[in-house]
């Protein structure tokens, strides 16, 4: 499947302008796959923008079309749910370089053949850009908030920093300002993996019905990795066998967490394009918040007038609290009204996804206090 | 729901409208009273994680850190008031955060357990142990509270300082003493302070 943009049959909001992008060049014809949920009130001040992570898609409280698996924020969003659909007209867009239904890598250029790797180098901020004149197209002059998780925490500091009067409130959920060394360097690898399976075939693999799957999955496992925490993988697997009761002394998966891994990382090739990875997480490398606004962090928020929320995880080592409260000071020190907290929960990075019910208490709590 | 009486006192004297931090400020009781009665643009700090996600989820911007640490991240007169209620006698260095407050705030409310009360001293005097007192529930070696002062302490140190006292509340119970006997008889003291 990895040969192929998935479109089903959600919202698509066609471009007619070209996208200005960060590295100078201009995206003609986007598309973007999005879906929404409750109803834009009459004052359309109603709106909650959420922002996907790394390998999401727009299908945050649905069941995908095509796959019939749950939405990925199912837990949060909803009727009476801490992001209540009741009440808000909550939107999620696939981000641009995705292959879950906006424009990336594999969707068609204007030749008729497939970008890869002609696709241009995207950033966190062209991703907004994307997002932004979807909330033109919707008549969304100033969303209630932006939230997001991770990559998607991201976008919503972009958001706030660069389009400072389009959200009223901002929700960072277990992410960074920058990429540290140890992101990029975890990034690497899986890229690397990918453009050494031969099936790569410099990004243009998509007329060969196979793509580059091994080097995918590997790529996926490594990152898995770094989704989970170290006293989370010992809970589950600790160095348990897989359907065997001794070690082969071979290389097949004895224990259970490489069996798991290589799950992880095979069922993963059904769902992602190969490239839409590469140029997803070159967007993610790039970003630097601080970097993009001469250096200090809290210059970059200097024209915001936004409330500020962000969370971490204590167990997350991928973007650990102190890159939280890194963010914290730079608003504090903008004077902007902002909390951090730093919640206690066993998942590592994943947490952000699963059940940590203070986490439900500070994202209603926070999203529901009147402006 | 009532406040503390200290706190009651800060919430009382606090302008309407004001801007203010309240650096220690637990479940955000005070900074609820403020913004929902006195209609203050009001913030906080706490170090504790399940005290800042129950501020959070009252709707309040509240920010985990350590007044010892994370004060110097605020800019110098953002707030019309910096509060620091029953948190001086927590901190590493009462007297660095007493600068930061006065940096941060244009005045300053601070609040704390008077260790000269005289309950306190005859506790002393008479069993020769630390005392355990309704203000200070909690026995020696696992009280949060590591720097315990006195009024006279206090007064002494804002006066080396060149801190000006503006005005000043001596409490026992929900009741007030007056200064003289403040030393003996406050359960606990609250001053209002500027540079």
């Amino acid at each position: 499947m990895a040969t192929a943009p998935i479109i089903d049959p959600s919202k698509v909001l066609n471009l007619p302008q070209p996208l200005p992008l960060d590295s100078g060049r201009e995206l003609e014809g986007v598309r973007i796959a999005y879906e929404s949920y409750g109803t834009l009130n009459a004052a359309r001040d109603n709106a909650i923008f959420v922002a996907h992570a790394l390998t999401g898609d727009h299908h945050l409280a649905s069941p995908h079309p095509k796959t019939g698996k749950p939405g990925w924020w199912v837990r949060m969003v909803g009727p009476g749910k801490p992001i209540d659909t009741n009440r808000f007209f909550v939107v999620c867009a696939n981000v641009l370089g995705s292959c879950m239904g906006t424009t990336g890598p594999a969707s068609i250029a204007p030749d008729g053949k497939p970008w890869g790797m002609r696709f241009p180098v995207i950033t966190v901020r062209d991703m907004v850009r994307a997002h932004v004149a979807l909330l033109d197209a919707l008549g969304i002059e100033q969303l209630h908030a932006v939230v997001g998780g991770s990559m998607g925490g991201m976008q919503a500091l972009s958001l706030a920093a660069n389009f400072a009067t389009r959200a009223r409130a901002v929700l960072v959920i277990a992410s960074t300002a920058r990429h540290s060394a140890q992101n990029i360097a975890f990034h690497e690898v899986g890229r690397q993996a990918i453009m050494a399976d031969p099936a790569w075939r410099e990004g243009d693999y998509y007329s060969h019905g196979k793509g580059p799957e091994k080097g995918l999955s590997v790529a996926r496992m490594a990152a898995h990795i770094t989704y989970l925490s170290e006293a989370g993988l010992t809970e589950k697997f600790g160095r348990r066998l897989q359907d065997r009761a001794e070690k082969t002394f071979g290389f097949d998966a004895d224990f259970q967490v490489e069996s798991y891994l290589r799950y992880q990382g095979l069922s993963f090739t059904d769902r992602f394009d190969a490239n839409a990875y590469l140029y997803i997480t070159r967007a993610m490398d790039y970003f630097d918040l601080a970097e993009e606004h001469g250096g200090l962090l809290a210059n970059a928020f200097a024209g915001s007038k936004a409330r500020f929320c962000l969370v971490s995880f204590d167990t997350d080592w991928l973007y650990p609290t102190a890159e939280s409260r890194n963010v914290a000071h730079a608003l504090t020190a903008a004077g902007l009204p902002v909390s951090f907290v730093e919640l206690s929960a066993p998942f590592g990075h994943d947490s952000f996804l699963l059940d940590v019910p203070a986490l439900d208490r500070v994202v209603a709590g926070f999203l529901g206090e009147a402006q | 729901m009532a406040l503390r009486p200290d706190l009651a006192v800060i919430a009382d004297n606090v302008a309407s409208g004001a801007k203010v931090l309240d650096v220690g400020c637990g479940d955000g009781a005070l900074l609820a009273a403020l913004r929902d009665r006195r209609g203050c643009d009001a913030r906080g700090m706490e170090i504790d994680a399940a005290n800042v996600a129950e501020c959070v989820a009252r709707g309040l911007s509240v920010i985990q850190g350590d007044a010892d640490k994370d004060l110097a991240f605020y800019p110098e007169a953002s707030v019309d008031y910096a509060i620091l209620s029953q948190t001086l006698q927590t901190t590493m260095r009462p007297d660095l955060v007493l600068e930061q407050l006065l940096r941060i705030g244009r005045r300053a409310f601070v609040s704390f357990p008077n260790f000269a009360h005289w309950k306190v001293r005859t506790s002393l005097l008479w069993t020769g142990r630390m005392p355990v007192t309704r203000l200070l529930p909690v026995a020696w070696y696992e009280t949060p509270n590591i720097h315990h002062a006195t009024v006279n302490d206090f007064r002494d140190m804002v006066r080396e300082r060149g801190i000006k006292v503006e005005q000043a509340w001596f409490l026992r119970g929900d009741r007030r003493c007056s200064p003289a006997a403040a030393s003996f008889r406050a359960e606990h003291a609250v001053f209002l302070l500027s540079r």
